[in-house]
């Protein structure tokens, strides 16, 4: 593919810019094929192709694996054709729990967010005071280093016996998962935040307020980003596992319920859908990073 | 009457049990419009003295008069111009300007005159050019530039400067030491210099503060430089008063108070 492109493209740009007095028109659109199509299109191939090939020899070796009798798993074409209902139909809703895979992604997207963006808030507001207080700090630090180390799902009996109920239960652990990398990195911002900018602020006599979102966050935005992300793609490991435990709509119960129900087709897609949807989490939060720290990169 | 006082200043570092004296009993007075330079070898404690006029760093003893007040917090009446710039990477050249005229004049002028004051002082070094480029697009003689206009904008009493072209090639340091020499003419601010380069202490200043090595360091002489304004850099390097006045501060720096490394 990439070959045939690379070898035929300057042939069919040459005569075009001989001919440039006569049609002066055309000229612009092949500079423009040339400078700007060209370049996206190998960009495509060398970010698609690999991925690609890589993808068909696995499907090729599952195949040829789980096609043997006996084998305990299904090959990617009983996947394919077992779970065709759930691929083409996400949005069926035949009450209960036989929902489509769209209704049980977005109830636990709707958890994530609520418990994440909980988690967001509070985190910053904590780090910010651990990384700004002398004091604060000796005293939360130590408590934040131990209870960040205990299981996202050690949480949720506890938090069970407080609410009572999974919904709110399910989003505690949410919180309390992706917390921690929230407030250790927005802490670390915080406290790397240059004297210089410290000393400048002092001379313009910028008051707390002012000097927390001209100063303070600007400056600490891509360590608190860090730990956004951190937060999020823990916000997702947890979400799945603790659905499982808790029932209801969700894509942790649709593969628990799949499991029980001996649909392991239906697992393997489920799967399939977590791995991408965690992997557009991340790369959102990645983007609106690169987007809010654009100007402040270090010089 | 004395516009700004620095009266029996001492400071001491205090870290743990170990106590390190870096000022000793300085007293300088500095008139109205006046720019006086301090020149002393590295470590003694120049950047300490500024800090204090500045009220970032408290006085031991001893204390900061300006206009028959004490000064002894940081404040936009005392900008400062700091050795690397300081800019705020995250926002324009033009807002980096702007956030200080803001905080100044945010009472007392209009929105569209606020503009208009960032942009003269921005005309005034020159900048208009980049106003909307970040601090990281632009080179180093350009970013003291915008740390020059920031602080001009905020119409100071005295303007303070830590090296301010300490970290720029030769070239750059040259013509930017000509723009502040024109800026002081045509706005006659109130400067105190800090350098460690005798040309451009004694083509810029009015007056020139010698320090004596640190720990415990002291004004050592204090010399008038007596040139003419304005002063042209190729007219005044050939004057005797300009090679007397050189003459001068080179001995004091590398006869009397030689630099030693140990005793640093
Ligand atoms: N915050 C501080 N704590 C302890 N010692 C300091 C501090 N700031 C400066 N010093 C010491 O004071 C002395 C003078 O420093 P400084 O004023 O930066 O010198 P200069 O600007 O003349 O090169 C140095 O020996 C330095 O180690
Ligand atoms: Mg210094």
């Amino acid at each position: 593919m990439t070959m045939t492109v690379l070898k035929t493209e300057p042939a069919s740009v040459l005569p075009p810019a001989a001919a440039a007095k006569v049609l002066p028109l055309p000229k612009p659109e092949r500079a423009f094929f040339k400078t700007s199509v060209l370049p996206k299109l190998k960009g495509f191939a060398t970010s698609v192709v690999p991925p690609a090939v890589v993808i068909c020899l696995l499907l090729a070796v599952w195949e040829i694996l789980c096609r043997k009798a006996g084998a305990t798993l299904p090959p990617p074409s009983r996947v394919n054709a077992d779970t065709r209902e759930l691929i083409f139909d996400p949005f069926f809703d035949r009450g209960g729990l036989d929902k489509g895979l769209f209704w049980h992604l977005s109830a636990s997207l709707q958890r994530v967010a609520l418990g994440y963006a909980i988690a967001a808030v509070c985190g910053v507001a904590l780090g910010t005071l651990v990384g700004q207080s002398m004091w604060a700090m000796r005293g939360l630090d130590p408590i934040f280093q131990v209870l960040r180390t205990v299981p996202p799902l050690a949480w949720l009996p506890l938090a069970l016996a407080a609410f009572r109920q999974g919904h709110p239960s399910a989003i505690f652990v949410i919180f309390i998962t992706s917390i921690w990398p929230i407030i250790i990195n927005t802490a670390v911002g915080i406290r790397n935040i240059p004297q210089d900018y410290r000393n400048v602020s002092a001379v313009l006599r910028l008051n707390p307020i002012e000097f927390f979102y001209k100063i303070m966050v600007p400056s600490a935005a891509p360590y608190i980003f860090t730990g956004l992300r951190i937060g999020i793609g823990l916000s997702w490991l947890a979400i799945v596992a603790a659905e499982m435990l808790i029932g209801g709509v969700g894509i942790g119960f649709f593969i628990w319920d799949a499991w029980n129900s001996s649909h392991i087709s239906e697992i393997i897609l489920a799967l399939i859908y977590v791995g991408i949807i965690g992997f557009l989490l991340d790369r959102i939060v990645a983007t609106l990073a690169n987007i809010v720290t654009r100007g402040t990169a270090y010089n | 009457m004395a516009y700004l006082q620095i009266d029996h200043v001492d400071k001491t570092f205090r870290r743990g049990a170990v106590e390190t004296s870096v000022l000793k009993d300085i007293t300088l007075i500095i008139e109205k419009g006046e720019y006086v330079s301090i020149i002393g070898h590295s470590g003694c404690g120049k950047s300490t003295l500024l800090n204090i006029v500045a009220g970032l760093t408290p006085a031991t003893v001893g204390g900061v008069i300006l206009q028959n007040r004490e000064v002894n917090s940081p404040g936009p009446d005392r900008a400062v111009v700091f050795q690397n710039h300081s800019l705020l990477p995250w926002l324009t050249v033009y807002d980096n300007v702007r956030i200080g005229v803001d905080k100044v004049f945010g009472r007392t002028k209009t929105r569209t005159e606020r503009n208009a004051w960032t942009m003269h002082n921005l005309e005034l070094v020159q900048m208009t050019h980049a106003r909307d480029k970040r601090p990281g697009e632009i080179s180093g003689g350009m970013k003291q530039r915008v740390g020059i206009a920031r602080a001009l904008a905020m119409e100071p009493k005295v303007l303070l400067l830590d090296e301010p072209f300490g970290a720029l090639d030769a070239l750059t340091r040259a013509h930017l030491q000509d723009s502040v020499m024109a800026l002081h003419q045509k706005l006659n601010n109130t400067v105190m210099m800090i350098t460690h380069d005798v040309d451009e202490a004694v083509l810029l200043s009015d007056r020139i503060v010698m320090m004596t090595n640190g720990p415990s360091a002291q004004i050592g002489e204090i010399l008038d430089v007596t040139l003419p304004r304005p002063r042209k850099r190729l007219e005044v390097a050939t004057s005797p008063a300009y090679l007397k006045a050189r003459q001068r501060v080179l001995e004091f720096l590398y006869e009397r108070h030689a630099y030693i490394e140990s005793a640093a």
